[in-house]
């Protein structure tokens, strides 16, 4: 279970998260809406440690281990995983061997052995095929010439090869057409499990017609000011932020 | 000012200084005071393997300043050169390469030592008409050793010339090539790698004249320097009046990965033709920051993550080496130095980067 109590973050010195409390229970899929400058983006980044988001007061844990305390590929290795909303390229390493190279560090961090080339190469080729994905991009320098929804895709793959206990989506579907969203979802959707736990940060409802969320919360000036049921969404849909605004 | 001259009469007045404008970065005459007396002859016994050992049908030495003064490549083969310096002396050699015409050949040139010694390396490559060289350079000289190498390359009319440096460096070092390029269908590939730590310097200075239509040269240089370290790119590519229908483009990107490290480029592109298609870029960083994170969200150690990309930026030079075996051996002495991973054959105990 993710339980985040009463967390403040700062950027550059200005607070962005106000004292945010969420709990995301074992095998549960959330959803964080909110309007633009919301917090929505610190709060990925501050739960998987990136330099520059401070954390002023607060605790987030996974399953009671404190997740702020640790580094960032430690939070990895122990199951964290951010969907990035722009992915990066990086030219030189190759996808397959990128994914290699963060899978066996993972391991090597848990103690478990290395997956060995072949056992490698069967597991990417799978993946891929289940999430369409030509195998030849895989070859190539890392989301290096690929399109939006070529990334996202690569995300989703990356995803389903490190098999995390925690999936923060942040902005998912931006920049996806509708089948590549459909792709995308039934990706995250085949991570479903009880294991598992789901974060899924969005402005637009759309997503959520393919990812059903158990839960959905509004976040509003850096906390979280409604929570409800998956009609919670449709009603931010209808109605838009501004009410949520004005409360905060 | 000449490195040899100085080395024959032991003369530092002699030594090339910052005075001379293309000495500016690489100041000898500033570092050495007295020049060390003559080095003594090496035993063959006393000389290791190099990296190459195996790779090569020939294979050359100099040892000490001493070897053969000239070599003939008259059928397609691989030949090791293979620059050994020991001891704190100076010395000098000078080596005739000549590629006969039609011929494809491989030189695979590696220039290693140990001790503070002072040496200069002279070659003079010629290539016959239509003849193909790949010509690697592996450097890896004591961290307290002065090491210039200077090649002066004479091309043919359709002749080819792919070469790839790749140093780590000495107390002070410098190679360099000029290239006498004809046109005529000729072409020309000079690329570089310098990896640089502790308080090493490279200089990798190129100097390429196109004097005839239809030339074509293409290069690519890529240093990554940290600690005290200073890299130094000079490119200068000429295209004489008259040299119409050249082709050139020049790349030089370095990382700079500390404070104090350092690097002086000084790319330069100089045409008097009027149809010619050329182009240069030159751009001095620090790793990405944002790449750095994404590498670490995924569980990569940061150590770990650092050396990834430094090694992805520098295997962009590397990927382009043509013969398989000189490549992997090229790759695996950058990787040693870069994350540590596993010993490189002929690497000795060197320091990592």
């Amino acid at each position: 279970m993710l339980k985040i109590q009463d967390l403040h973050a700062t950027v550059g010195g200005a607070e962005i998260l106000k004292g945010l409390t969420l709990e995301v229970p074992t095998g549960e899929v959330h959803a964080i809406m909110g309007p633009n400058g919301a917090g929505k983006s610190t709060l990925s980044y501050v739960l998987t440690g990136r330099e520059g988001y401070e954390v002023t007061a607060g605790s987030a844990t996974l399953d009671g281990e404190d997740l702020l305390a640790q580094e960032p590929n430690e939070r990895a290795a122990r199951g964290v995983f951010l969907s990035f909303q722009y992915p990066l390229e990086i030219p030189g390493v190759p996808a397959l061997t990128f994914i290699r190279t963060a899978l066996n560090a993972q391991r090597k961090a848990r103690g478990e052995p290395e997956i060995t080339a072949p056992q490698f190469l069967k597991l990417a080729r799978e993946k891929s095929a289940a999430l369409k994905m030509d195998f030849d991009m895989l070859k190539r320098g890392l989301n290096v010439g690929f399109s939006g929804g070529e990334k996202k895709r690569m995300e989703i793959l990356q995803m389903s090869m490190l098999e995390p206990r925690l999936l923060l989506l942040d902005e998912t579907d931006s920049g996806l057409d509708i089948d590549a969203l459909r792709i995308v979802s039934e990706g995250v959707n085949a991570l479903r499990s009880p294991e598992r736990s789901a974060l899924v940060i969005t402005h637009y409802q759309r997503l959520l017609d393919y990812i059903k969320p158990d839960r959905v919360h509004v976040l509003s000036a850096g906390r979280i000011v409604a929570s409800g049921g998956p009609e919670l969404a449709l009603e931010l849909e209808r109605e838009g932020y501004d009410r949520y605004a004005r409360a905060a | 000012m000449s490195l040899a001259a100085a080395i024959a009469t032991r003369d530092a007045d002699a030594l090339p200084s910052r005075r001379d404008e293309d000495w500016r970065w690489t100041d000898l005459r500033g570092l050495i005071r007295t020049v060390p007396a003559p080095s003594a002859p090496l035993a063959a016994e006393a000389i290791e393997p190099g990296p190459f050992a195996g790779l090569a049908a020939r294979a050359l030495t100099l040892a000490n300043g001493r070897g053969d003064a000239a070599v003939e490549i008259a059928a397609d083969q691989v030949v090791a050169l293979d620059v050994v310096s020991q001891g704190d002396g100076s010395h000098a050699a000078s080596l005739q390469v000549t590629v006969a015409p039609g011929v494809k050949a491989t030189l695979l040139e590696t220039y290693r030592g140990a001790g503070s010694y002072l040496a200069h390396t002279a070659l003079a490559i010629r290539l016959g008409e239509g003849a193909t060289l790949e010509r690697i350079v592996l450097t890896l000289e004591d961290p307290e050793s002065v090491a210039v190498s200077q090649a002066e390359v004479e091309l043919s009319a359709q002749a080819e010339l792919v070469q790839t440096t790749v140093t780590f460096g000495a107390r002070r070092q410098r190679l360099e090539t000029r290239v006498s390029h004809p046109g005529g269908h000729a072409k020309l590939r000079l690329d570089g790698a310098y990896l640089l730590a502790g308080k090493r310097h490279a200089d990798l200075t190129t100097a390429v004249t196109h004097a005839g239509l239809h030339g074509e040269t293409d290069q690519l240089t890529k240093g990554v320097v940290r600690d005290q370290a200073r890299g130094v790119f000079q490119g200068r590519i000429v295209v004489a009046e008259g040299a119409d229908h050249t082709e050139a483009r020049m790349g030089h990107h370095a990382l700079v990965l500390s404070d104090h490290a350092e690097v002086d480029a000084k790319p330069e592109l100089e045409i008097y033709a009027d149809d010619v298609s050329c182009a240069h870029g030159n751009t001095v960083g620090a790793l990405d920051e944002e790449a750095l994170f994404y590498i670490r969200q995924r569980g990569v150690p940061e150590a770990e993550a650092r050396a990834l990309l430094v090694e992805a930026f520098v295997g962009e030079v590397i990927d382009r080496i043509d013969h398989d075996g000189a490549r992997e051996v090229a790759r695996a002495w950058a990787a040693r130095k870069l994350g540590g991973r596993g010993a490189a054959p002929g690497m000795g105990t060197d320091r990592d980067l």
